[in-house]
Parts: structure tokens; C-alpha cells; sequence
């Protein structure tokens, strides 16, 4: 049963098996696994413990694996350590010698490391007549420590009933195993049979405990190679199990054309030709945002009046519902012409302080291609003329200044009429405005004495 | 021919950079015998190489290094402030409604619920006629969800309180694509729907009529996440897939404008700064990282010796100071994006966190999990 391990550094690079999520995370476990048990650079002490009448081979406490987890890993939380190391233990890399469930606790209880032959990176898949014959067996065996817990003595009366018509099948290989075990060294019997229930617990685990096998979907076709599944300890496969619909193998990687590098190098040009800024540059304006919001963030500065999640009042939700502004809102409008915008009281405002100014047809066409762009597909021509009529044709009640270039365009844009007919306008009154009304605005009274809170909105 | 060599020189000098395409054809035309595969192949490689010395150029300090006059964080206290229990299987998506207190979410068992997680009441459950619903979102409006999955579609069910309608009647079958969904994100309006699928495509669709507006075709592999750019006037979204690609995509045009491949495994989720200059994306490398769209470059990386499990999903705080990042290790990890380090770790999750998104308003953010439920944390 237990076979020679299998040499972890012994897979190829290029395999694509690989690369796939969970063996990556495998190979990274296994690496720490691996030096956790190298004792010349430091690894957890394994010994052999005497206990009443026996001794207690091959062990290492879980306060040991915590430890050496800080230290090696730069852990500086216990919880930490130990959530990992359970983790570790669930994957089915270590393991309680005396629990079915795989944690791991900081204390003096026993773990054991897990057989390589039965590392999950093996791609283990195996099926219920081979958990149905380990099972059996281990109520062939007359050992304490082998009795059936009691979700196991349920899995096995339901698998009797599944497999009543092999059963004197699955009973002689389990006797056949129980022989082959026999003759095996006593304390490597005790080992061994610690690992083929780990494994166990692992692929079969304790009712409540997480199943650590099962797969995220939308991985699966990368993740396993059907001949390299293994789906039998025993050597016994069920005839009849049909290629589980998770492997089907995923379409094979399209061979890159010319035509795809020529792509690639139109894209790398354009790439090459772009203005980039400096990291530094970068850097500042990541800062100097975050430090501009930073008042504004419930995670940094705690809400005013309170957090309604944390409080459990929803006062502030109330207050942001009504007409009147906080200071802080309003503030908050003049960071840039995109905050007026985006907030409805602040486009508003905005819109009002310009008709009083009788200068609001920009922001009102910019509102209008906005509202376009929002529209179901059938409802675009009767749009897109709506706002050729009221904004742009000769005459128009509500005539935007674009320039002759621009307008051009739009009037050219307009014959196969789009949702992206006024896109080139639209950029070129947002820029107007930017310049022009937004900053008229932020200096109006009507904005000041919002800010400094000095006059109630009018509605 | 004469006009064949001297395109030829003119395009090997790269002093043709912008090319009206007519012209572009006909001066590669002549060329095409003379092009062998390997030959394109060395060339792009080569200009590979060159962007990437040009780029190093611009790489003059690091945001941590920039970031040390930055003001340290103090400590935080996140708990888990509402727990919402419900789903009969692995939550795999939610999404905030911009009332800032309702979500919904899907599960594995194909059922899709609103909640109004303030008070944890149940407001809505449609069963999907699929299992693993890996993609849910909720209409600006507020009256209206879309999901899908297996199903290979995303549908909106509009949101009815009439007691007596069923929610399921009023479905409309929006996108269609030849694997799963898994990803869906409304624009700013109730009308268009954005969808990344397991074919390796995005794809832009009008609600009403069903209609594909844009494709958007560039990853080599399925595509497991996309994020609207936040501006008011911006026409971009970036994807992620499993081609270990970050690709930002013109709406408009359906072309890819910008692409960063710098993680070892795939991209589970991608997520915009809220200025929209840079985004984070969350890996099975067991890493989180920060691209600048204007430096295009990656600047910042966020990983830890002992974090070995994959990030599914990451948001950022309002300020853009914190990430929050789901891993498939049931934690929850808490970013300083400036400074690099980790300032908390959450636990809480007896599984795989799935998904995680900030409410609209950045006061709390959610978890959904593996484990069946979904945790508001504040």
C-alpha cells in the first residue's frame, strides 16, 4: 500500500498541471512541510514517545509546528500560526494521531506528517469502493484504535446497502489488505495505518468539518489530467464510474497565429508611443487623493453623527437623504467637476447657479448625452434628434458653443445616429465647463454659503 | 517594387507609428511572404523587450518608499456587524445596492437573494434554473438584478413587492455566451449590461432588446472578473482571467487599451482606485497588486511569507487607503496601499471567502463565503 513517495521536485516545469491554482498552493505547503522536517536547518523535533505499555512513534507536538511556523514564516500573531497550521492539517499534510478532525491546537497534542505517496498533489480522487474495503477492513482488525467512529460505522452500513450486490467483492479485498498489513514491522504498521486514516479524513471528512477537496468550477477543466487522476488506494476501480463531468479536458491552447503577432505588435507600438508618467509623479497623486478623501472614509474617520452598522442607527443615511447638505458634502464638491456631478444635490446646484446665470445649456447638454447614452438601443434616433433640435440645430433653443471642427464632426456623426453620436462634443463642453462654469461656480455665493454653511438650499 | 522597400525600411526605422489602415495594408501587403511566424514572433518579443526599457526609465522610486512621510494608520477594530444566513450552499457573488444598505447575493444551489442586510430580512429569492449563480448584480435603480452562470447567460429579473408576482416570470435572457458567466456589472444604467465569461470574452449587451452592443476579444483564456471605471465620463472597464492578464478595454471601441501580465496565476478579481487612475487585482498567486493606468506599470505588490492560499476578491476603501482582500485560507486581509504592509487580518469565515465588496458609501464592507454565509463587516 505504501509506495515508494513521489519526488515532489520531480514534476516538470512545463507540465501545465502545474501551474493550476490548487498546485500551486500544494507545492508551497509542501515546501514548508518539507523544511519543517529538515532537521539540520532547524526543523520541528520528531520523536518517538514512550506512552503506558507502548511507545508512540514518529511525533511532534502542535506547539512545536507553532512555533517553528512564527519563526520560519515571519508569523508575529499565534492565531495566526495556528490558523495556518490548521489549514495545513485540513489540506491533509499533517495530522492529529488521535482525531478524525484536522485543526491544529498550540498544546502538547500529537501530530504526525503525512506520507507523500498520499499528498494531495497527487491528484486523489478515490472512489467509495475503495473508502467501502477500508472501511471493512478496519473492522476486520481487532485494534482500539482502529474502531469505527460513529459517522464512519453510518457511512459503512449505507455503503453496504449501495454496493450490496459486490459486497463479497469489496469483503475479499479488504481481507487481502488486512493480510498484506499483517506482515508489515509493527511500529510502521502504526504509522501507516495513522496516515491511511488521515488520508481518509481528509476525502472523507467528519460531518461538519469542511471538505477540503471540493473544487472551484470555473478551475476545474485545468486542473486535472483524467490519466493522472488517481482514484484507487487498493488498486480497484469501480467498472462503471463514468469520466466525472468535471474533467473534461479543456479545449487544447489555440496555436498564436501571424496574424495574432501582428496584433500584438500594432498593440506594443501604440504601447511604446505612450506618454507615461514617472513613478514619483504617480506617487504623489495616489497620496495626495487619498489624503484629500481620507476625511470622507468611515474606515479611517469615523462617520458623523455615527456608523449606522456599528451604531445601528441609521441617522446618517437620513441625513445624506435630505435636501440640506452637510459642509462636508459640500466640500467635497468643489475636489473636482466629476464630485458636483456625480452627486445629485451638488448637479443640482450646480444646474441652478447656471440658469440663474441663464448659461446652463452646456450642462444641460452634457446631462442630456448622458441620459442618451443610458437609453435602450430602440429608443437612440428619437434621442439622439431630441438633442440635435434642442442643442445644436440652427435655431436651437438651448445653442451650445462647439467649435466649427467639433460641430462638423457631430453633424456628420448624427446622420447614422448612435449612442456614442455626441461623444466628441460631450468631451469637448466638459472641458468648457471645467474651465468655465465649474469654476464660477465654486466662487458664486450660492456655493461659499453652502460651504460655510451660512444659507439654507432653496427649493 | 520600389514603394516595397522603402515601407519596408520606413516600418523596420518605426517611424510609422500612426498609420491611416488603408495605407498600413497596402505597405504590409508586399511584406507578408517575407514574414515567417518565428520572424514575428522575434519582433514582438524584441518590442517587448524595448517597452520594457522604457518603462524601467520611469521607474525612478517606489510608492512605499514615496509613502514613508504618509502618516502610519492606527489600529483597527473590524468586526463582523451582521451575519446573513440563508443560502443553502457556497456564496460565490453579492453586490450593493446604491441605497447602500441592500445586497444580493448568489449561491452554488442556483438560488439568488436580497437582503437588506441592515436589518437581515430576506427580501427577494429567485431559484436559477443552474447551479453555481457565479455572477450577481444589482441595477442603479435599485429595481432590478442580473446573474448567471453554468448557464452560460446573465439574466435580469426585475424587483417586484407584489406579493402575488413571481419574481422568476418577469425574467429577461440579456447575454449569451458558449461558457459560463462569471462576471456581470450593470453600467450606469439599468439598460446596459457588462459580462466576462469562461469563453474568454467580455461583452457589452442592451437589456431590452437582448442585443450585443460590443465584444471584447483579447484574453487567451476565461476571463474571471471586470470593474467599470468610476468616472462620470469615462468609457472603460478592466478585465482579468485566467491568462494571469489584467486588460483595460476602450467600451466604445471594443479594443484592448492597456494590459499588464506580471501575476504567476490567475486573476480572480480586479477593482478600481476610486480616483480611476490605477486598479488592484487579487490572484491565486497568493498575491494582491497595484497597476497605475498612467505610469502602465505595476507599482505596488501586497503579499506576506505566510499568505500561500489565493485572493478571490478585492475593494478598496473610500479614500483608496485601504484594500480589502478575500483569500481562499477563509481570511480576510486588511492593506495599507501606500505603505505595503498589512495593518489586519480577519477571521470569521469557516471557508473560502468568495467575495467581498465596500458599500456604496464606504462605511462597512461584505464577505461572502464558502461557508454559506455572508458577513457585513464595519
Amino acid at each position: 500500500m505504501a509506495q515508494a513517495p513521489t519526488d515532489p521536485s520531480s514534476a516538470e516545469a512545463a507540465d501545465p498541471e502545474e501551474s493550476s491554482p490548487n498546485m500551486i498552493v500544494y507545492r508551497k505547503i509542501e515546501d514548508i512541510i518539507t523544511r519543517m522536517q529538515d532537521d539540520k536547518t532547524g526543523g520541528v523535533p520528531i520523536r518517538t514517545v514512550k506512552s503506558f505499555l507502548s511507545k508512540i512513534p514518529s511525533v511532534v507536538t502542535g506547539a512545536d509546528i507553532v512555533q517553528w511556523l512564527m519563526k520560519n514564516l515571519s508569523i508575529e500573531d499565534q492565531g495566526e500560526a495556528i490558523h495556518l497550521g490548521s489549514l495545513i492539517a485540513a489540506q491533509g499534510y499533517v495530522f492529529p494521531i488521535s482525531d478524525h478532525v484536522l485543526t491544529l491546537k498550540d498544546d502538547g497534542t500529537f501530530y504526525r506528517f503525512q506520507a507523500p505517496y498520499f499528498w494531495p498533489s497527487n491528484c486523489w480522487e478515490p472512489e467509495n469502493t475503495d473508502y467501502a474495503i477500508y472501511l471493512c477492513k478496519r473492522t476486520m482488525q481487532n485494534k482500539a484504535r482502529l474502531e469505527l467512529a460513529d459517522y464512519e460505522a453510518e457511512n459503512l452500513a449505507r455503503l453496504q446497502r449501495a454496493f450490496a450486490r459486490k459486497w463479497e467483492f469489496i469483503f475479499m479485498q479488504a481481507e487481502a489488505q488486512v493480510k498484506i498489513d499483517r506482515k508489515k514491522d509493527k511500529t510502521e504498521r502504526k504509522i501507516l495505518d495513522s496516515q491511511e486514516r488521515a488520508f481518509w479524513d481528509v476525502h472523507r471528512p467528519v460531518p461538519g468539518c469542511v471538505n477540503t477537496t471540493e473544487m472551484d468550477i470555473r478551475k476545474c477543466r485545468r486542473m486535472k489530467n483524467p490519466q493522472k487522476v488517481k482514484k484507487s488506494v487498493y488498486g480497484v476501480t469501480e467498472e462503471s464510474q463514468p469520466q466525472s463531468p468535471v474533467h473534461v479536458p479543456s479545449q487544447p491552447v489555440r496555436k498564436t497565429t501571424k496574424e495574432d503577432f501582428r496584433k500584438q505588435i500594432t498593440f506594443l507600438n501604440l504601447q511604446i508611443d505612450r506618454h507615461c508618467l514617472k513613478m514619483s509623479k504617480v506617487a504623489e497623486s495616489l497620496i495626495a487623493y487619498t489624503e484629500q478623501y481620507v476625511e470622507y472614509d468611515p474606515f479611517i474617520t469615523p462617520a458623523e453623527p455615527s456608523n449606522p452598522w456599528i451604531s445601528d442607527d441609521a441617522a446618517l443615511w437620513d441625513i445624506e437623504m435630505s435636501k440640506e447638505p452637510s459642509q462636508q458634502r459640500v466640500k467635497r464638491w468643489g475636489f473636482s467637476m466629476d464630485e458636483v456631478l456625480k452627486d445629485p444635490v451638488g448637479r443640482d446646484q450646480f444646474l441652478r447657479f447656471l440658469e440663474s446665470e441663464f448659461s446652463s445649456e452646456n450642462l444641460r447638454f452634457w446631462l442630456a448625452v448622458q441620459d442618451l447614452k443610458k437609453q435602450p438601443l430602440q429608443d437612440v434616433t428619437t434621442r439622439v434628434e431630441e438633442i440635435w433640435q434642442e442643442f445644436l440645430a440652427p435655431g436651437a433653443q438651448s445653442a451650445i458653443n462647439l467649435d466649427s471642427h467639433s460641430y462638423e464632426k457631430t453633424s456628420q456623426n448624427v446622420k447614422d445616429p448612435g449612442r456614442y453620436t455626441y461623444e466628441d462634443a460631450q468631451e469637448h463642453i466638459y472641458k468648457l465647463m471645467k474651465s468655465d462654469s465649474y469654476a464660477r461656480f465654486l466662487r458664486s455665493n450660492a456655493y461659499q454659503d453652502l460651504l460655510l454653511a451660512k444659507k439654507k438650499v432653496n427649493n | 517594387m520600389p514603394w516595397e522597400t522603402e515601407s519596408k525600411a520606413l516600418l523596420k526605422s518605426r517611424k510609422i507609428t500612426s498609420f491611416p489602415h488603408s495605407a498600413c495594408k497596402m505597405a504590409t501587403e508586399g511584406l507578408h511572404e517575407n514574414e515567417t511566424l518565428a520572424s514575428l514572433k522575434n519582433e514582438a518579443e524584441s518590442l517587448k523587450g524595448k517597452l520594457e526599457e522604457e518603462r524601467a526609465k520611469l521607474h525612478d522610486v517606489e510608492l512605499h518608499q514615496v509613502a514613508e512621510r504618509v502618516e502610519a494608520l492606527g489600529q483597527f477594530v473590524m468586526k463582523t456587524r451582521r451575519t446573513l444566513k440563508g443560502h443553502g450552499n457556497k456564496v460565490l457573488c453579492m453586490d450593493w445596492c446604491k441605497d447602500k444598505r441592500r445586497i444580493v447575493s448568489s449561491s452554488q444551489d442556483g438560488k439568488v437573494i436580497v437582503w437588506d442586510s441592515f436589518t437581515t430580512n430576506k427580501e427577494h429569492a429567485v431559484t436559477m434554473p443552474c447551479t453555481w449563480v457565479m455572477a450577481c448584480a444589482y441595477a442603479p435603480s435599485g429595481c432590478a438584478i442580473a446573474c448567471g452562470g453554468l448557464d452560460n447567460k446573465c439574466s435580469v429579473y426585475p424587483l417586484t413587492f407584489d406579493k402575488n408576482e413571481n419574481m422568476a416570470a418577469k425574467k429577461k435572457s440579456v447575454a449569451m455566451h458558449t461558457n459560463y458567466l462569471s462576471a456581470c456589472s450593470f453600467t450606469n444604467s439599468d439598460m446596459q449590461i457588462l459580462t466576462a465569461s469562461g469563453d474568454g470574452t467580455c461583452a457589452l449587451w442592451d437589456v431590452e432588446s437582448g442585443q450585443l452592443l460590443q465584444s471584447f476579444h483579447g484574453h487567451g483564456a476565461d476571463v474571471l472578473c471586470l470593474d467599470l471605471a468610476p468616472s462620470e465620463t469615462g468609457n472603460t472597464f478592466v478585465s482579468g482571467g485566467c491568462d494571469k492578464k489584467a486588460m483595460v478595454w476602450d467600451m466604445r471601441s471594443g479594443q484592448c487599451i492597456q494590459s499588464f501580465e506580471t501575476h504567476d496565476s490567475d486573476i480572480n478579481s480586479v477593482r478600481y482606485y476610486p480616483s480611476g487612475d490605477a486598479f488592484a487585482s487579487g490572484s491565486d498567486d497568493a498575491t494582491c497588486r497595484l497597476y497605475d493606468l498612467r505610469a502602465d506599470r505595476e507599482v505596488a505588490i501586497y503579499s506576506k511569507e505566510s499568505i500561500i492560499f489565493g485572493a478571490s476578491s478585492v475593494d478598496f476603501s473610500l479614500s483608496g487607503r485601504l484594500l480589502f482582500a478575500g483569500y481562499n485560507d477563509y481570511t480576510i486581509n486588511v492593506w495599507d496601499v501606500l505603505k505595503g504592509s498589512r495593518v489586519s487580518i480577519l477571521f470569521g469565515h469557516e471557508n473560502r471567502v468568495s467575495t467581498l465588496r465596500v458599500s456604496p458609501d464606504g462605511t462597512a464592507f461584505c464577505s461572502g463565503s464558502w461557508d454559506h454565509t455572508l458577513r457585513i463587516w464595519a
